[in-house]
């Protein structure tokens, strides 16, 4: 094995196992924003137990997230040190942004978020839990801005093999930054959405607190239903973009070898790509698919693989698994988020046992949409590092691969164990539910509150 | 005073930032084994549950400065310290992840050692990585070109122990402003002779260093250094009688004061042993530093953003003031 492959295994499995996280912190932020603004504007008991309990969640994940961040920023001198002295002149100021505009942010009231309820008035808590939400997605921002220079670079000079910065704007609203940004995000709210969707599910199929899920779960379709749809448009203009400036990386996804010459190009639906022949050797396609899904028009012309050479092609079988596993979640999250409207419409969404058994199966999809959009949009930039410019064999630090091996199988036994405490952990939260007894804090209680109690009382009747 | 400068005086004041900040927290994980039950542990925890996040964030801070202004340092000297440097990552994992995980568990006990092998792995790494910077550095060209245990020999793994018994002292001085009772009788012991033995590594380190590496020697031969050099053993021992005099009297707030002053003095001292060279024998900050529009661009965020930074982080120290409750438990 050589360095190159184990950096990129490496890179691969800290990021893979690291976007998990901020997909639910970014989601479960917002999602605690909009709870606790409800708490301060309607004097709800219930909005606050919903916070407490979903706040735990929100604590555990955001403290994996955050050390195994780290651990990314600390990646690109350890094993991509050539690419990091080369592109930090672009790149470098993006991550510096991030840490001083969104991690300070973050870190800075989120010990007020969980500590502070004791020491902070109920409005300083409401702001602190916001910026604690800005902090995520300006965090969100920064990041997708600096891999989307990777993926789409501009306002660069290259000298001597080495990016020089000519445009910060440029550089920074690149051609693939703000519609990655906008997938990302409504990814991570979308995911969290059906997240709190499965759990509240759970309890009502389980009975007993039910108000408070009862109105989790409405919180958590509303988005859904907000964000599903949204984000299949998104997706639309996400692949029109690759098709404009990343156009191996569309043909290898699609598995699309030939360029259409007359007539339309076809969406493979399902296919055996075969690579060294260069064909699919078993597909079912919709004709003209490709075609209206690339250029909206039902002739429009794709370049095929064929005229890229082989060494400059990303993995086809990867890509086009990947990306079908994606879209196929997204598909699917649509159809339930209808299925739930026609539900709703009759009265029955929460007494539906069908619906609820359903919602609370497909709750983890989300995440694996997450991975296998990143592993289409990561493993399609290959063999790029910088895309068109710098390959990723070019990058790597001087160092030998007896480095990386112990530093991966160091990685997969640390993430494996964490992974399974995380899980268990999360497993027991969910299994003790809500407290709906300790005392509010004194300073978060509000004149006139409306206790639980009541309105167990008045759903019930 | 250009602008290479100033970069270089914020890299510097991050790196101290980070490690008086993350010293006290890192160094409350290296006191667990000497705590006495669950509930000293509990306190030892919740004096640090509601800032240890920020005050790590400096370290991420620091890389993100050196791969902005100096991207030859960061790129060499992260090829050349793989090994700790994942240590340090691996440490500040386990020691990360305890604090929610150990809240949740009903077998405290596994978490309570996760932190303090944590927190031990990540203070030995960053010994060895000072001790490895300090030993100098093998390049060709702009890349590095030793060997992946470059950095280990007696001279690292001694600032290894030497930090060690820094980051308990900062962290037992600490715990004398947070805590009360048995637990502050307790920290004022430990301080008490963990600065003892940071005096002994700082005269060790301070004798060794030219040895180690005789162009520290040159430099403070050379003038101007030889003129001022010797201020800052002389601050370092101000500060050591200062610390050892507060804890006698049973201050509170002070020791913790010399203590960081006496953190001060060691790292301006070794500063001003090496400066100009950020990665010895050869690289200086000034041939490493990144393009001017970036260094530009970078440093007009950092002047509008960090003064709301160090705001909000004043107001949460005044949040989360006073000594520790038992109300640091947020489940």
């Amino acid at each position: 094995m050589d360095t190159v492959l184990l950096s990129r295994v490496q890179f691969a499995v800290t990021t893979l196992f690291h976007i998990l996280f901020p997909t639910l912190t970014i989601g479960l932020s917002v999602f605690l924003v909009v709870v606790e603004f409800l708490w301060l504007r309607t004097k709800e008991e219930l909005y606050y137990r919903m916070y407490r309990f979903w706040v735990k969640f929100f604590a555990v994940n955001f403290s994996v997230g955050v050390v195994t961040g780290i651990v990314l920023e600390f990646e690109f001198g350890t094993n991509f040190s050539r690419f990091s002295q080369a592109a930090s002149n672009v790149i470098a100021p993006l991550m510096a942004f991030e840490v001083m505009t969104a991690f300070f942010l973050e870190s800075g009231f989120l010990g007020i978020m969980l500590f502070g309820w004791n020491r902070v008035s109920r409005h300083m808590h409401f702001l602190a839990t916001s910026l604690v939400a800005v902090g995520t997605i300006l965090s969100s921002f920064w990041i997708i801005a600096a891999n989307s220079w990777m993926q789409t670079p501009a306002g660069y000079r290259l000298i001597d093999g080495t990016f020089m910065v000519t445009d910060f704007h440029a550089a920074i609203f690149n051609p693939s930054t703000l519609v990655r940004m906008l997938h990302m995000s409504t990814a991570a709210l979308e995911t969290t959405a059906f997240v709190v969707a499965g759990v509240s599910a759970y309890y009502l199929l389980k009975g007993g607190t039910s108000v408070l899920f009862r109105r989790s779960l409405t919180i958590a379709l509303i988005m859904a239903a907000l964000f599903a749809p949204l984000q299949m448009i998104i997706g639309d203009l996400s692949g029109r973009m690759v098709f404009r400036h990343q156009p191996a990386k569309l043909a290898a996804t699609e598995a699309h070898w030939e360029t259409n010459r007359d007539g339309g190009a076809p969406f493979v639906v399902v296919a055996f790509p075969d690579v060294k022949e260069e064909k699919n050797t078993f597909e079912i396609s919709l004709p003209n698919g490709l075609s209206l899904l690339a250029t909206h028009s039902l002739h429009g012309r794709v370049s095929g693989l064929k005229e890229f050479a082989r060494e400059d092609r990303p993995s086809v079988p990867l890509l086009f698994l990947a990306f079908r596993i994606m879209i196929g979640i997204g598909t699917l999250l649509v159809l339930v988020m209808v299925w739930g409207f026609l539900l709703w419409r009759k009265g029955r969404l929460f007494e539906h046992r069908p619906f609820l058994w359903t919602l609370l199966i497909i709750h983890p999809l989300g995440f694996l949409a997450v991975e296998t959009g990143w592993i289409t949009t990561e493993a399609g930039r290959q063999p790029w590092l910088v895309y068109g410019l710098m390959r990723t064999a070019e990058g790597l630090s001087p160092i030998p691969p007896g480095n990386v091996i112990w530093s991966l199988s160091l990685f997969l036994i640390i993430f494996a164990s964490i992974g399974l405490i995380y899980l268990f952990y999360i497993l027991n939260m969910i299994k003790r539910g809500p407290d709906v007894s300790s005392p509010i804090p004194a300073v978060q209680l509000p004149a006139g509150m409306r206790p639980l109690q009541d309105q167990e009382g008045t759903t019930k009747a | 005073m250009n602008i290479v400068d100033i970069w270089i005086a914020l890299l510097g004041l991050t790196v101290i930032l980070y490690v008086i900040l993350d010293g006290f927290g890192l160094g409350i994980a290296l006191l667990f084994p000497f705590t006495h039950n669950e509930e000293e542990r509990d306190t030892l925890m919740n004096s640090i549950a509601p800032i240890w996040d920020a005050n790590q964030t400096w370290l991420v801070f620091g890389g993100g400065i050196l791969l902005v202004a100096f991207p030859l340092v960061y790129g060499v000297l992260f090829s050349a310290l793989y090994i700790p440097l994942f240590t340090l990552l691996y440490g500040l994992i386990f020691r990360g992840v305890s604090f929610e995980f150990r809240m949740n568990a009903t077998r405290k006990y596994i978490w309570d050692r996760a932190f303090f092998l944590g927190g031990l792995a990540a203070v030995a790494a960053q010994g060895l990585i000072l001790g490895g910077v300090l030993t100098g550095t093998k390049i060709a060209g702009s890349h590095f070109a030793g060997g992946s245990f470059d950095w280990l020999n007696p001279y690292s793994l001694a600032t290894a122990v030497g930090l060690i018994a820094g980051y308990i002292l900062l962290a037992s001085t600490y715990l004398i402003i947070k805590t009360t009772g048995i637990i502050q009788e307790r920290a004022y012991n430990k301080a008490f002779r963990s600065s003892v033995v940071v005096l002994f590594f700082q005269i060790v380190m301070i004798t060794w260093t030219p040895f180690h590496d005789p162009r520290v020697l040159a430099h403070w031969l050379g003038s101007p250094r030889v003129y001022f050099i010797w201020i800052f053993p002389a601050l370092g021992l101000l500060a050591f009688t200062g610390i050892i005099k507060s804890l006698r009297a049973r201050r509170e707030i002070m020791p913790f004061v010399f203590s960081v002053v006496f953190f001060f003095a060691g790292y301006l001292g070794l500063f001003a042993s090496i400066y100009p060279y950020a990665v010895p024998p050869g690289i200086t900050f000034y041939n490493a530093a990144a393009q001017r529009e970036t260094l530009a661009f970078t440093l007009w965020g950092a002047a509008i953003i960090l003064p709301v930074v160090l705001g909000y982080t004043i107001y949460r120290y005044t949040v989360f003031r006073g000594k520790v409750g038992k109300e640091g438990y947020h489940h």
